[in-house]
């Protein structure tokens, strides 16, 4: 049985004007413990799928089941992670980490111990008291992913979080998110335009074709790539040769849009 | 070697800083002493009016006078407690209608044109109604100091609510927070800057309101000395009181600035 499904999921938006479809007609299944990546051109509705998703945005058409549930909420097992940390600046790191739980109701010892556990695993423990400005970009980020997993999510949906990151930094969290995930045995959807980071970090790739955004074909890693730690994987003679498959998908993508 | 080199050019660096502190300092007591030397000898010579315009030791004896009599204290401190109330309530007021607006597009789009006109409107010209609704007492220079405030308040800060980075929100939405708990969390802390700052500007609209709700009704205060002393022809009276304003006015800047320096450390 499928963890997550989505349901031949629309997404249309009206203004005074005119209505334009983002997303039409997206059917997937993903199973739990899963890595799976969206990849599309810029404007092909990926940020939209994962709004909806999360729950955050009700589809126009279609439906989310997560375990058989219908999503119509931000459900409690998912957990969404965005382009940039958005720490609030006004809080400690402490109570950054500690946001969701308190807004989830779950602000109970065990808990926020958890909380705090992940912090030192990720090898923050000593920024606790500190404001998220006196930290570097990658330790924010590292701070947002702490604080998106103490709700204790199955679901991870990460949307492009490494985009702002500089290309070191990005390196480095892609294997840190992905050891921490696959320890903690979560499933993860990650949207990025990043040929790479989506064949280093996924067990699957979807692509998109924009206007409207449809799945054009869906990539299976191999499985000597699947493995692998993101940076190995990178250098894996398998990786180029994928890596070669997919941009041709891409550039047929942009053929078919321009006529 | 090198790093007593670069000592050196250091300490050399802060004795600059230093300096230009010092020479800034030095230039603005030298304005502050001419100004009221200045005007003290042109008083004396008969360049100026001296009914008119009086003079620094006119104005600095009188002062002792009051203060010695016991006097001018109770003015001060009716006029004091009256701005400060006046402005604190405007700012509180002016947050809440913001939130309010806030909470409901729907309130807001249909009270948009009424905040432009109350807005544009002089506050001042309601005083004499002020007057006739609530009593010439201490309520109405209150709500003078208030109505004055409030409007450009709420305009300010619920311009402030509406640029807050929606991603935020996103967040505390994301893990099923309520509009409620979007606005504690995020809205209102994210616009504290605002506030503070819409708080600063109330400090001077707050003084207006009252000295001139105290010109129409008041028996006490700062602006009553005012209104008495231009009626009794006693300039030197008005002057001193006009100097006392303008030190509590800093004073209560002053306060704001510390204030949002304990408040606001890390919002960046």
């Amino acid at each position: 049985m499928a963890f997550l499904q989505l349901k031949s999921v629309g997404q249309t938006y009206f203004s005074k004007t005119s209505a334009t479809t983002a997303l039409e007609d997206i059917s997937l299944s993903v199973n739990e413990g899963e890595f799976i990546s969206i990849l599309g051109p810029s404007g092909c509705g990926k940020s939209t799928l994962l709004s909806i998703i999360a729950g955050l945005l009700i589809p126009t058409e279609g439906s989310v089941l997560v375990n058989n549930q219908l999503v119509n909420q931000p459900h409690p097992k998912i957990g969404y992670m965005l382009q940039q940390d958005y720490l609030f600046p006004w809080k400690t790191i402490e109570d950054n980490i500690l946001l969701g739980l308190k807004l989830r109701n779950l602000y109970t010892q065990e808990h926020i111990q958890s909380a705090f556990r992940l912090l030192r695993e990720i090898g923050l423990d000593h920024t606790i008291k500190k404001y998220p400005s006196e930290l570097s970009g990658g330790m924010r980020q590292r701070v947002a992913l702490v604080r998106t997993l103490a709700t204790q999510p199955k679901l991870l949906l990460l949307d492009e979080p490494f985009s702002a990151l500089d290309y070191q930094t990005k390196l480095k969290l892609e294997d840190l998110v992905s050891s921490t995930l696959k320890e903690h045995g979560k499933t993860a959807i990650l949207v990025t335009h990043d040929i790479g980071e989506a064949i280093a970090m996924s067990d699957s790739v979807i692509m998109l074709s924009s206007n409207p955004g449809r799945i054009f074909r869906t990539f299976k890693i191999t499985e000597s790539l699947k493995n692998l730690l993101p940076f190995e994987a990178r250098q894996h003679p398998d990786f180029s040769a994928t890596f070669q498959q997919i941009w041709e998908e891409l550039e047929q993508i942009e053929q078919n849009d321009f006529e | 070697m090198s790093k007593t080199i670069s000592n050196k050019k250091h300490l050399e660096f802060l004795s600059g800083i230093k300096k230009e502190k010092r020479n800034i300092w030095i230039v603005q007591l030298l304005i502050f002493l001419s100004f009221f030397s200045l005007w003290e000898i042109a008083s004396k010579q008969g360049w100026i009016n001296p009914l008119l315009f009086s003079s620094p030791s006119k104005i600095w004896a009188l002062f002792i006078e009051k203060v010695s009599d016991g006097s001018l204290y109770i003015h001060v401190v009716f006029t004091l407690g009256e701005t400060v109330l006046g402005f604190i309530l405007g700012t509180l007021f002016g947050t809440l209608l913001a939130a309010l607006l806030w909470w409901s597009p729907f309130l807001s789009k249909v009270l948009d044109p009424y905040l432009v006109v109350l807005n544009a409107m002089p506050k001042v010209a309601l005083g004499p109604i002020l007057i006739v609704a609530i009593g010439p007492n201490f309520g109405s220079i209150i709500a003078m100091g208030i109505l004055i405030s409030v409007i450009i308040t709420t305009l300010v800060v619920y311009t402030a609510f509406q640029n807050v980075d929606e991603n935020y929100v996103k967040v505390v939405r994301s893990f099923g927070g309520n509009k409620k708990q979007c606005f504690k969390e995020v809205i209102l802390p994210a616009c504290f800057p605002s506030i503070i700052s819409s708080l600063k500007v109330n400090v001077g609209l707050s003084w207006v309101g009252v000295i001139v709700g105290e010109f129409l009704v008041s028996k006490q205060g700062l602006g009553y000395m005012i209104i008495y002393g231009f009626q009794v022809f006693n300039f030197t009276l008005v002057l001193m009181s006009l100097l006392i304003i303008a030190v509590m006015a800093t004073f209560m800047y002053q306060g704001v600035e510390y204030l949002e320096s304990k408040l606001i450390k890390h919002h960046s």
